[in-house]
């Protein structure tokens, strides 16, 4: 057993070198991922191997209700692992809008044989909130609701996922006055959901969230509304870069301002940093190139539970 | 009567679209777009602070997701009346830039290329011989037989592991697929290098945008990276512009040109009549006057013969959409509540209203621009389009098609990429001369209405915007896809889509791979096609729960 997860191990690094990516490059995201999930590094190696020698593809299903696609953008710019890793050698996609070949009635067959072949085994993925207004009239695929297509996919899921604010609490489109009568997926359904938000969510926490159960064959530990505490237990305040400009009442007060230019504090822009729970200003996006407090904008809270309407006017001070 | 085709899902595209055609002796006669959604964003807009509205209606695409934003930030500037700082319009300029590299690098790959490229024939490769083929066509850094034969053991793992996750159930085999294994292979070799390549493109947004997607970086007045115009900041930028454009010169357009010399049919397959661009990237601060893509309308696919663009001649028709009324209004003036019936392809069938101007169905996007640009005769423009044609040795007629949309996607990647360079030229010699302003100041009116019209991957993108009390009175947008997808008008004309489709050849009725061929040519992007305008009240809506 242990020889033959080393054989594994090897391959699969002799792989990723051959694609020119170093065995220290990949532990080193390993030991990342292990840390954004808040593990000691004893697990580094267990992490590894989730990727170096998976068992069998997990099943994923991946729904689009009423939404922009920007989650499913922000998990194509994963990068260690990348997303060709992801779609070939880490999941099983079994069905997935924006990138399925198939299309039509054969795309929808896939979904159902989906959930036929792998029922109460694969992670629902949900992106977007439903429409509940006439019976969710406003929503449709193939000629069915997305109410009744969400009640149906997510009832044999081992467990549904909603990636992103507007499967965890609505969207925009549930701001007030809500004309679809758009709500999160837990609340249209009355189901238990773990719960990325974010608009949109950084891929790290949906990759770190999976990892979290191929590696440990459970869940990660959520916060009472379903986050899991690896990536939102603290506030971007909390962890802000800027921080001891607050502490020291060095603030931003006009954009483009001197103060703008060397950083100091957002606050009284409106920044809702202090407010927000998320893991914005440790692990940054896009490869950890920047984030919106870095390029000199406030947070506007897009984690927490109906920010469009609490965290709004985004440029007054909280 | 025909046989009736349905796609429901169209696939590999944003947002939720059916489309229908009526087939007759293998050839479409007759067809149907309906967008499957509705948001009603504008409604939410209404009382809120109008700083927020870029904020929101970004929210209407995560694909295109800067250019809402964009046009958004420039109606309120126009309402507003204030001026960017230099810095602030090359800033945007360069992210918009980025946003088309990024787009359509996704697009060809990832949404586009499977129409045309045959995963399953490309197991069946000799690697040696798509590495020669690889040397003949592309410059692409990737090649060689062990290359390529690594990719096709990935591949072929894959397959075996009997979980064909997105490669499953497609319409693989099917006649209408021309390319010889060899480039199948080299052309899915690079569908996976690309993921990697968009991955890294998008990091040109997160340098002077915080994040991709939905960046967060602009305001009223310019842009809020006043602390990334540093050294580093511009170099780290530069080197990723140039990855990218590398990949699109050395890799993207030779895939486009090997592709389509199996496709030259596509030629003369899905074509439209008009085009309309709104033109875009102001070189000064001149605004449109100055713009690098130049605005301009086409009647009758007169290209030489390019008219001045007026923004007074837009209106949208709701009579076959699901909306109240029947009379088509200019966006200013727009009143719309939504009314859902059934799907009727003789009545209402969409959520998409339809847009005219000038009451014509226009194309929008890249064909459009190409277009109007080769028209006025631009000559960067023009020597791009005359070595394709040459190239291809097609006629300036093949154009019009499907082919013609997506290699005129590519091209203008090429042209914009290459202009981005000089952007960031200008930009350090700004910061080196001591120029480092990104704001203007400015006060909220009490009342005022602007407007934002940009040229964004898609198409022609309009944001109009009325404040009131200083708060949003109306707001109302009218995007690219809109004007391409949208269903038929008042008078019974169709939108540019359906009218692409009529002619197309059906080999297969049950896996109509052709109809998906000329659909996703437009790119289509229905989550932002679909939206509401200005209902007085919420109350009256009709829907017939089915």
């Amino acid at each position: 057993m242990q020889n033959e997860k080393e054989k594994n191990r090897q391959e699969f690094f002799e792989k990723l070198e051959q694609k020119g990516i170093t065995r220290r490059d990949f532990v080193k995201f390993c030991t990342f991922l292990t840390a954004t999930m808040g593990f000691s590094a004893s697990y580094v190696g267990q992490v590894v191997d989730v990727f170096a020698a998976p068992a069998q593809r997990p099943p994923v299903i991946w729904l689009h209700m009423a939404e922009c696609t920007g989650c499913s953008e922000a998990a194509l710019r994963t990068m260690y692992p990348w997303i060709d890793q992801v779609l070939l050698e880490i999941v099983s996609m079994e069905y997935h809008e924006t990138i399925m070949a198939a299309a039509g009635h054969q795309a929808e067959d896939n979904l159902h044989a989906a959930m036929t072949k792998y029922k109460d085994k694969y992670l629902c993925v949900v992106e977007g909130s439903i429409p509940t207004k006439f019976d969710g009239a406003y929503g449709k695929i193939g000629g069915r609701t997305f109410l009744e297509i969400a009640r149906e996919t997510t009832k044999h899921a081992m467990a549904t996922i909603c990636l992103g604010s507007c499967a965890t609490h609505g969207g925009p489109q549930a701001a007030a006055p809500n004309p679809g009568g758009y709500k999160g997926v837990s609340e249209a359904l009355g189901i238990k959901t773990i719960n990325i938000p974010g608009c949109p969510p950084n891929p790290i926490n949906l990759i770190g969230t999976i990892v979290n159960f191929l590696l440990m064959g459970k869940l990660p530990a959520l916060d009472s509304n379903g986050r899991p505490l690896f990536a939102y237990a603290h506030t971007i305040h909390d962890k802000c870069p800027r921080r001891s400009h607050f502490e020291n009442g060095e603030f931003v007060t006009e954009f483009g301002s001197e103060e703008a230019k060397m950083g100091y504090c957002l606050y009284e822009m409106g920044c809702k940093g202090p407010e927000t729970y998320n893991n914005c200003p440790i692990v940054k996006f896009n490869d950890g190139t920047s984030w919106p407090v870095e390029a000199g904008h406030p947070c506007i809270g897009c984690s927490e539970p109906n920010f469009w309407d609490t965290m709004s006017p985004f440029f007054e001070t909280l | 009567m025909g046989q009736i085709i349905t796609i429901d899902p169209v696939t590999r595209i944003e947002g939720h679209l059916k489309v229908e055609v009526e087939v007759e002796n293998g050839v479409v006669k007759d067809a149907w777009c309906s967008g499957q959604m509705f948001r009603g964003i504008e409604i939410i807009l209404q009382g809120r602070d109008p700083r927020d509205a870029p904020l929101f209606v970004q929210r209407s695409c995560g694909v295109c997701t800067y250019v809402h934003y964009l046009s958004s930030v420039e109606a309120i500037e126009d309402a507003v009346k204030v001026k960017i700082p230099d810095n602030a319009r090359i800033i945007r300029n360069l992210l918009h830039g980025a946003q088309f590299q990024h787009d359509h690098i996704v697009h060809f790959y990832h949404l586009h290329a499977l129409d045309w490229v045959d995963v399953v024939s490309a197991l069946k490769a000799d690697p040696k011989a798509t590495a020669a083929l690889a040397d003949n066509v592309s410059q692409a850094p990737w090649g060689g037989a062990s290359y390529f034969k690594q990719v096709q053991d990935r591949v072929k793992s894959f397959v075996d592991s009997g979980q064909l996750g997105p490669f499953a159930n497609a319409y693989w085999g099917h006649p209408a697929y021309k390319l010889p294994p060899e480039a199948n292979l080299m052309a899915v070799s690079h569908y996976i290098e690309a993921l990697r390549v968009q991955a890294n493109a998008a990091k040109l947004h997160a340098i002077f945008g915080a994040k991709n997607p939905h960046l967060q970086s602009l305001v009223v007045g310019g842009v809020t990276c006043a602390a990334d115009l540093k050294p580093d900041r511009v170099a780290e930028f530069k080197y990723i512009w140039k990855e990218t454009q590398e990949f699109i010169k050395n890799v993207y357009i030779p895939d486009v040109l090997a592709v389509a010399g199996f496709y030259k049919d596509w030629g003369a397959i899905g074509g439209t009549t008009n085009f309309l661009a709104y033109g875009d990237f102001p070189q000064t601060g001149e605004g449109p006057s100055s713009d690098l893509m130049p605005g301009g309308a086409i009647y009758k696919r007169g290209f030489t013969d390019v008219q001045k663009m007026d923004e007074k001649k837009i209106t949208e028709h709701v009579a076959r959409s699901w909306y109240e009324g029947k009379k088509d209004l200019h966006p200013y003036k727009g009143v719309t509540e939504p009314s859902y019936s059934d799907y009727e392809r003789g009545g209402r069938y969409s959520w998409i209203k339809a847009p005219r101007y000038d009451g014509k169905a226009m194309e929008v996007g890249p064909l459009a621009r190409v277009l109007v640009a080769y028209g006025k005769g631009d000559p960067g423009v023009k020597k791009l389009v005359d070595d394709t044609l040459a190239h291809l040795s097609i006629p300036a007629a093949a154009l019009f098609s499907t082919l013609g949309r997506t290699a005129a996607r590519a091209l203008e990647t090429v042209f914009i990429g290459n202009a981005m360079e000089g952007w960031l030229n200008e930009l350090v010699a700004n910061l080196t001369k001591g120029d480092d302003s990104t704001y203007t100041p400015w006060e909220m009116p009490n009342s005022a209405m602007g407007r934002g019209l940009n040229d964004v991957p898609r198409g022609a993108l309009g944001h109009w915007i009325e404040i009131d009390k200083k708060k949003i009175k109306n707001y109302q947008y009218v995007v690219p896809s809109t004007w391409n997808l949208g269903p038929r008008d008042a008078k019974g004309g169709m939108g540019p889509v359906e009218e692409a489709l009529i002619g197309t050849p059906i080999a297969d009725p049950k896996r109509p791979v052709e109809v998906l061929r000329t659909v996703h040519s437009f790119d289509p992007c229905i989550a932002c096609a679909i939206h509401v305008i200005d209902p007085n009240s919420n109350e009256v809506y009709k829907v017939k729960a089915l």
